[in-house]
C-alpha cells in the first residue's frame, strides 16, 4: 500500500452511512464501498480515482479517451513518412541508368 | 520429543549466517510467510538441530527408504484465518496441501494423519463442517486418513482450530523430481492461474476485505500430476506447488536448489482479471501471491507442448500456460520480461506479505 | 482494469520512448517527487528507455522516509503501550526506528492492526470504546483528505478514543528547498499526479517563474509518465518553463476544492523536519486548534526517547536525489528490505527499495545479458 496509490474504478451505487456519502465503487471485478463527500458531482456510472476508501477526483472519460488515442498516435505518423523518404533518398541516391526504359544494356 | 533431549538454548555464534537470528530475538509473523525469514529458521535453527540427509534437500516431502519401499513422506500445519473462506474451509486445505507436497515430490498419496488443536469454546458446528469437507476431500484425492490426535487449549489460546496433517506415500518408480533437478533449457510451465487464493482470503481478512468472485483454487492435484507423469515421465525435473510465498517465491527457490537462473515473461503469466485488480486494490503482486491448486512444473524442452496439452485437458489445468525458461545466466536469481521490454528482478520475499494464509 | 490497463501498452510505450530519443538533442535533468512515480519508472525500466544524457533523479518522494526518526520511535512508544490498537498502512510495519520496528512492537504483545483506511481506523474505535486507537497519518498532500476526514467524523461523533499522529508534508515547499540547494543540478520536475488531483497546479506558476524550471504534472503509469517526461523535454529544448498538465483525465488547474476546504479546517501550515534534509519551513501540516484534541503526539506524552540514526545510512543523500541507491556503500549489503538500516529501503515508495526489489543492484551489463538469456530461448 502505498500513499499515491489510486485506482480508477466505477460508481455503482451511491447511499448514506454515519453520515458519509458512500459510494459501491467496482475496480475491474472487486467492489468495495468508498467516500464520495469530496466528489459531490459524481453519480452513478462515473469513474473515479480512489486513494485509501476516498473519491478524489473523477476522471474525465472523453479527456482519457482523447489521451488514449493521442497515444495511439505518436511515432505512427513519423514511421509513415520514414518509409517514404527513406525510398525517395535511396532512389535519388542509386547509379542512373542512361536507358530508364531498359532498352540498352547496362554495362 | 522425548523426555531426555533437553532443549538447549541456541549458540548464536556458531551460526555462519551474516545476520543472525538474533536480529529478532522472538518469533515474528515474517517467519511464518514462506519467504526468507522463515527459510532462514529452517537452515539456522531445524536444520542444524535435525541434520540429516533426507531433510538437506528441502523437498516438500522427504524422500525416504522403509524396507525396501521409497517413500515420501511430508507434514503441514494449517492456521488460516478466517476458517471459512470463498472457495473453501481449514479442513480442505489441510487435505489438499499434504496431497499436494506428496504428489509434486513424484509420490502417490496414500495416507494421512490429522491433528487438531483446538479452542475452548469453538462451536461443535464448525467442527463438524471442517471435519466434514476434510472427508470429502480425502475421497476425492483418493486418500485415507488413518490417524489422528485432538487437543484442546484454553479460550484465548487457539484462535479457534489449527489442523496439522502429515502423510505418506509411495514414490512412482522411474520418476526422480526435486528442487535441486531442474536444468538449463528446461520449459517452465503453470497449471493455472496465480494470486486467486491468497486474495479470496484478503477478500475475507478483517480491515482489508472487499467483494468479488474470487474464489479459493483449492483442489488436490494427485489426478493432474499423474496424467502430467504418465504422459511425460522422466521428461518432468521439477514440479513444485506455489503455495505460501507465491510464484515468485517457488521459482527462487528452486533456482537456488538447482544452481541455475530462471527467466520468465510476465505478459504470459496467467491471473484473473478480479485478481490482478484486487492486488491493484491493496498493492500487491500476484507474483508473490499464494496459491493452493496450482502446480509449477519444469520439464525438457522437446516434452513441454505435450505436458501443456495434458494440463488444459484436464479441469483443473483449463489456463494453463508456459512462462519461462531456465538459463545458465544470472544463477539463483528470477528475472521476468515485463510488457515495456525491460527486465526485471523478481527476489524472493522477504517475511509476511499475507499474514495467515494457509 | 479500465483507465488503468491501456496506460500500460506496451507497443505504444516504445514508440513514444522512440518520439522522446528523437527530440532530446542534449543532457537534461529532471526529477521525480512522488515515490510512487520512482518506483513505476524502476520497475518498468522507463529509465532504461530514455536516451543517455536524460536523467531521472529521485526525489524526497517517500512521505515515510522523510518522517523524522524521533516521530517513528514515539510512534513505536505509543504502539507498545498496553491499551492501544495502533493502526496504519502495510508498509510502516517494517520501518526501522532505532531500535526496533512495527513488527517487532506487534511481536512482543502489541496491538498493531494493518487497514486500509483512515476510516477503518475510527470504526475500531468505535467497536473498542476501552481502547486508545491511533492512526498513523503519514503522508503527501493526497493521503490528508483521508486523515483530515476521519478526524472530522471522529470530531461530529465524539468518538473520545480515536487520535492522530500526524505526519505530513507538502510538495511545492519541497521542490523550492531543492531549487534552493546550491549544487542543485535538476533543471525540471514532473509534478505528483494524485497531490495535483487534491490541490490542483495552482501552486506552481510562481515557482516555474521564480526558478525559470519547466514542471508538468504526470500520472503514474508507463505511459502517463512517458508523456510527462515527453513534454518536459520538449519545453527544455525550447528553453521554456511552464506549468503543464499531462494528466488532465484526474487533474484540473484548482483541484479538489471540497478536499481543499475541509483541509484549510483541519489542518495548519507548520516548519517541519525532513529526516536526511533538514527544516523545510512552511512543508507540513499539523493538526489545527480546533482539532488538535485528536494529536496523538499530544495526548500520549512521550519522554526518553532515544533516538540515533544509523551512520552507514545514506538516506538524506538518497532523498535529496544527490546519489542514486546503487551508489550507497550499504546498498545491497548491511543494508537490504530484510535487514534495512533506512526508511527508503523498506517503504513501499522509497527509492532504496526500487531499486533493490527490482534488480537494480545487477550491473547494467548482468541486467543486459539477463535480458539476451530472454530473447535467446526458442521459446519463451
Amino acid at each position: 500500500m502505498d500513499m499515491c496509490l489510486a485506482i480508477p474504478g466505477k460508481v455503482e451505487e451511491i447511499n448514506t452511512e454515519g453520515g458519509l456519502r458512500i459510494g459501491r465503487v467496482n475496480f475491474g471485478g472487486v467492489v468495495k464501498n468508498v467516500c464520495l463527500d469530496y466528489v459531490p458531482d459524481v453519480v452513478v456510472g462515473d469513474y473515479t480515482i480512489v486513494h485509501v476508501g476516498f473519491a478524489l477526483s473523477k476522471i474525465d472519460e472523453e479527456t482519457a479517451l482523447q489521451t488514449l488515442d493521442d497515444f495511439r498516435q505518436m511515432g505512427m505518423l513519423d514511421q509513415e513518412l520514414e518509409g517514404e523518404e527513406a525510398a525517395f533518398a535511396r532512389a535519388a541516391a542509386a547509379p542512373q541508368s542512361p536507358c530508364p526504359d531498359g532498352s540498352c544494356s547496362s554495362k | 520429543m522425548s523426555e531426555n533431549s533437553k532443549a538447549q538454548a541456541p549458540d548464536f555464534s556458531n551460526w555462519s549466517c551474516p545476520l543472525p537470528l538474533a536480529d529478532y530475538p522472538t518469533i515474528v509473523m515474517g517467519y511464518g510467510g514462506g519467504g526468507k525469514l522463515g527459510n532462514e529458521l529452517v537452515e539456522n535453527l531445524f536444520l542444524p538441530a535435525f541434520r540429516n540427509a533426507a531433510l538437506e534437500n528441502l523437498g516438500d516431502a522427504a524422500v525416504l527408504e522403509l524396507s525396501g519401499a521409497r517413500l515420501a513422506m511430508s507434514t503441514d500445519t494449517f492456521v488460516v484465518q478466517p476458517l471459512f473462506f470463498p472457495g473453501g474451509c481449514i479442513g480442505e486445505l489441510a487435505v489438499n496441501g499434504t496431497v499436494n507436497d506428496l504428489s509434486v515430490s513424484g509420490a502417490v498419496p496414500q495416507y494421512l494423519s490429522a491433528g487438531f488443536v483446538l479452542e475452548e469454546g469453538f462451536p461443535l458446528a464448525q467442527l463438524a463442517a471442517i471435519v466434514d469437507s476434510m472427508g470429502k476431500a480425502a475421497a476425492s484425492a483418493g486418500v485415507q486418513i488413518v490417524t489422528g490426535d485432538t487437543k484442546v487449549v484454553e479460550r484465548g489460546h487457539g484462535d479457534g482450530c489449527y489442523i496439522n496433517t502429515a502423510g505418506v506415500g509411495s514414490l512412482r518408480p522411474g520418476i526422480h523430481v526435486g528442487p535441486h533437478l531442474a536444468r538449463p533449457g528446461d520449459a517452465i510451465l503453470v497449471s493455472g492461474t496465480i494470486g486467486d487464493h491468497g486474495m479470496a482470503i484478503m477478500s475475507v481478512r478483517e480491515g482489508l476485505e472487499f467483494e468479488s468472485q474470487i474464489r479459493s483454487d483449492c483442489a488436490a492435484l494427485n489426478g493432474l500430476i499423474a496424467q502430467v507423469l504418465d504422459a511425460a515421465g522422466s521428461a518432468v525435473h521439477t514440479m513444485r506447488d506455489p503455495t505460501r510465498g507465491g510464484l515468485a517465491s517457488t521459482l527462487n527457490e528452486i533456482a537456488h536448489s538447482s544452481d541455475v537462473g530462471v527467466v520468465i515473461d510476465e505478459a504470459s503469466l496467467p491471473v484473473r482479471p478480479d485478481v490482478q485488480s484486487a492486488c491493484e486494490l491493496l498493492g500487491l503482486d500476484p507474483v508473490y501471491v499464494a496459491n493452493e491448486g496450482k502446480v509449477v512444473f519444469f520439464v525438457a524442452p522437446e516434452a513441454a507442448e505435450q505436458v501443456l496439452a495434458v494440463l488444459r485437458a484436464h479441469p483443473l489445468g483449463r489456463d494453463a500456460a508456459r512462462i519461462g525458461h531456465v538459463t545458465t545466466e544470472h544463477k539463483r536469481m528470477l528475472v521476468a520480461r515485463t510488457a515495456m521490454g525491460a527486465n526485471r528482478v523478481i527476489p524472493i520475499q522477504i517475511g509476511e506479505q499475507l499474514p495467515r494464509i494457509c | 482494469m479500465k483507465y488503468l490497463t491501456e496506460f500500460r501498452n506496451g507497443e505504444i510505450a516504445q514508440r513514444m520512448a522512440q518520439e522522446i530519443r528523437s527530440i532530446a538533442t542534449r543532457p537534461w535533468k529532471i526529477m521525480e517527487v512522488c515515490g510512487g512515480q520512482t518506483h513505476s519508472i524502476i520497475k518498468n525500466g522507463i529509465d532504461q528507455m530514455l536516451p543517455a544524457g536524460v536523467e531521472m533523479i529521485h526525489g524526497p518522494g517517500c512521505p515515510v522516509c522523510v518522517t523524522p526518526l524521533e516521530l517513528i520511535d514515539k510512534a513505536l512508544a505509543i504502539a507498545s503501550q498496553p491499551g492501544v490498537i495502533f493502526c496504519s498502512f502495510g508498509d510502516m510495519l517494517r520501518v526501522p526506528g532505532s531500535d526496533m520496528d512495527l513488527f517487532q512492537v506487534k511481536g512482543a504483545g502489541g496491538d498493531v492492526r494493518v487497514v486500509y483506511s483512515p476510516l477503518d481506523a475510527v470504526e475500531l474505535a468505535v467497536k473498542n470504546p476501552d481502547k486508545q486507537v491511533v492512526f498513523f497519518g503519514v503522508g503527501f498532500e493526497t493521503t490528508a483528505p483521508a486523515n483530515a476526514m476521519s478526524v472530522n467524523v471522529a470530531k461530529r461523533r465524539g468518538i473520545k478514543n480515536f487520535s492522530l499522529l500526524v505526519s505530513h508534508v507538502l510538495v511545492p515547499p519541497a521542490i523550492e528547498a531543492i531549487l534552493q540547494s546550491p549544487g542543485n543540478k535538476v533543471q525540471a520536475f514532473l509534478l505528483a499526479g494524485h497531490v495535483c488531483s487534491v490541490m490542483g497546479y495552482w501552486e506552481y506558476p510562481p515557482i516555474a517563474e521564480k526558478y525559470g524550471v519547466p514542471l508538468v504534472v504526470t500520472g503514474f503509469e508507463p505511459l502517463d509518465l512517458l508523456d510527462g517526461i515527453r513534454r518536459t523535454i520538449i519545453q527544455l529544448e525550447a528553453g521554456r518553463h511552464e506549468v503543464e498538465n499531462a494528466y488532465s483525465r484526474v487533474v484540473t488547474f484548482e483541484g479538489n476544492r471540497p478536499a481543499q476546504k475541509l483541509l484549510s479546517e483541519v489542518f495548519e501550515v507548520t516548519d517541519r523536519a525532513w529526516r536526511g534534509i533538514g527544516v523545510i519551513p512552511q512543508s507540513g501540516w499539523r493538526l489545527s486548534e480546533p482539532y488538535r484534541e485528536f494529536d496523538a503526539e499530544l495526548r500520549f506524552h512521550i519522554t526518553g526517547i532515544h533516538t540515533h540514526e544509523s551512520e552507514l545510512c545514506r538516506a538524506g543523500d538518497v532523498l535529496r536525489g544527490a546519489i542514486q541507491p546503487a551508489e550507497c556503500s550499504a546498498f545491497g549489503k548491511q543494508c537490504t528490505p530484510r535487514h534495512p538500516l533506512g526508511a527508503p529501503m523498506v517503504s513501499s515508495e522509497g527509492s532504496c527499495a526500487a531499486y533493490y526489489n527490482y534488480g537494480r543492484f545487477l550491473s547494467a551489463d548482468e541486467l543486459a545479458s539477463a535480458g539476451s538469456a530472454l530473447t535467446g530461448g526458442s521459446h519463451v
